[in-house]
This record gives structure tokens, C-alpha cells and sequence, in this order.
């Protein structure tokens, strides 16, 4: 085994048990940790897959501001010492048997089908440059409409945060 | 960086988080784990675009651009998602989905 290797499965176990975790935990606050530790995994990953700009974007935005967002409504909303009562088996078993049934399906999939990667190997470059160059493009495999779609979202979505939450 | 690591295992790894979090999505009761269990879900798919991106398509950035934008599009939806929350908080005194069954005006 490499040490990236290592690394990597590190990495999977992390996502894997965290993930578990978070639906499973009884305590909210934790649950919120876990998806933390899920987050940065995931970050781990992309620094591995070398897009270096994914990682940071993902260290900053989801790790650093979802995550910080969620537990602040946690701490306006619950009580800390509280611990959620267990769901009914009623409802455990079949969702369990479904998730199952469908986590059989993809993986047996994946496992039977042989990924071709496409004829030009050549590696891409993934520098900041590219990207911003990329994202201000306005030919034919630019993003500059999405990017400003995307920044008109953003604005509406700040917009109506405040209005929703304010009192009355 | 990636040598000797199959892609199906990074898919397989997505995927576990992919049905992780419908589990959560279905049995939890709290607005806010179901939104935590949304981020998983979005996050998993991130994984795949990143992986299919690297792994099949090398000479591309596509998979990564439509990362970005679930980022980008999941964090407005986090901030949304709180503002009502928070706003069923003050008007029934609890974020449970069973007490929050009655829409007003």
C-alpha cells in the first residue's frame, strides 16, 4: 500500500462512519460535528484528486460557513442536553430495507461496469487562472452566464433570508 | 496522486454517503438534521462530478465548474432554509416536522 493509498482509504472511512453518524446521532450538536468532520473529509479528497481550488472552496464554504450557519440555528433552536427519542421501528425498517436495496443496486452497477476514459489524456491545467478565465468566458464553453446567474441567486437568496426572518 | 486507487471506490464511497443521507432525509423528525442530511446528499454528488472529471475526462474542467455551482447553489439554499426555520421556531415553539402541519398566512 502507497501513502496514498492510505490516505485515501483514511478518507473513505472517515465519510463513511461520520456520515453514518450524523443521521444516527441523537444529539443534534453532535450530529452538526459529524457533518463537519464529513465536510473536511470530503475536502481531503479533492486535494488528493489535485483541485486544489474544489478543496478550498469546500474548506471555506461548506466547512466554514454551512456548517457554522447550521450550528448557530441549532443553538437558537434546541435545547443542548436534549436527546431525541428513537424513531419507531415502523419507520426505521422499511427505510432501511429501501436505502439497502438501492446502496446493493448502485454498487453492484458500479462494479460491473468498465469506465473508459475519453481518448485526449492529456492532463488539463487546473490553476486559478484557468478557472477565472474560464468563469468570464463568454464563447463557446465559457460560464459566463452561469456565473452571473448564479451571483443574481445569491443576491435574491440574501434578500429573502432577511425578509423571511425578520420579526413581522 | 491517484495511482493504484480504482475509481469504483471513490463512487463506491459517494454512494454510501448518497444513501446515508436518504436515510436521514426519511426518519429524522428535526427541520435541521433533514437539512444537514441535504448537504450530505449534495456533497455526495459533488464527489461523482469531481471523480468522473479526473478520472474519465481529464483534458476538461466541466466537472468541476458544476461543482462549484452546487456549492454555490447550497449555500443560498442553507441560508433559506435557516431564515424559515427560524421563523417556525418563533411562531410554534418547535422545529418538529409532525407539530409543523398547519400553514398560516
Amino acid at each position: 500500500m502507497t501513502n496514498d493509498q492510505i490516505m485515501f482509504y483514511l478518507f473513505a472511512a472517515i465519510i463513511s462512519i461520520c456520515s453514518v453518524m450524523t443521521v444516527v446521532s441523537r444529539r443534534i450538536l453532535r450530529a452538526a460535528v459529524f457533518l463537519l468532520f464529513v465536510l473536511i473529509a470530503t475536502a481531503g479528497m479533492y486535494f488528493m484528486l489535485e483541485y486544489f481550488f474544489l478543496a478550498g472552496v469546500q474548506l471555506m464554504l461548506y466547512a466554514g460557513g454551512i456548517v457554522v450557519l447550521i450550528i448557530f440555528s441549532i443553538l437558537l433552536t434546541s435545547h443542548i442536553n436534549q436527546k431525541f427519542q428513537l424513531p419507531s421501528w415502523r419507520k426505521v425498517v422499511p427505510t432501511i430495507a429501501a436505502v439497502a436495496l438501492g446502496l446493493f443496486l448502485c454498487i453492484t452497477t458500479i462494479l460491473h461496469y468498465t469506465f473508459k476514459p475519453s481518448a485526449g489524456m492529456e492532463q488539463a491545467k487546473h490553476n486559478l487562472h484557468d478557472i477565472g478565465l474560464k468563469l468570464l468566458d463568454t464563447g463557446a464553453n465559457g460560464y459566463a452566464l452561469p456565473f452571473e446567474a448564479i451571483s443574481i441567486l445569491l443576491l435574491a437568496a440574501m434578500i429573502a433570508a432577511s425578509v423571511i426572518a425578520k420579526k413581522n | 496522486m491517484t495511482e493504484g486507487i480504482p475509481i469504483s471506490h471513490f463512487l463506491i464511497v459517494s454512494a454510501i454517503m448518497f444513501f446515508t443521507g436518504i436515510y436521514g432525509f426519511i426518519v429524522r423528525r428535526n427541520l435541521i438534521t433533514i437539512l444537514m442530511s441535504i448537504e450530505l446528499i449534495l456533497n455526495s454528488v459533488n464527489i461523482n462530478f469531481v471523480v468522473f472529471n479526473k478520472y474519465l475526462y481529464p483534458e476538461h474542467l466541466e466537472g468541476q465548474f458544476f461543482s462549484l455551482f452546487i456549492i454555490a447553489i447550497a449555500a443560498a439554499e442553507a441560508a433559506v432554509a435557516i431564515a424559515i426555520i427560524i421563523n417556525i421556531y418563533r411562531r410554534f415553539s418547535t422545529i418538529n416536522v409532525e407539530n409543523v402541519n398547519e400553514m398560516k398566512h
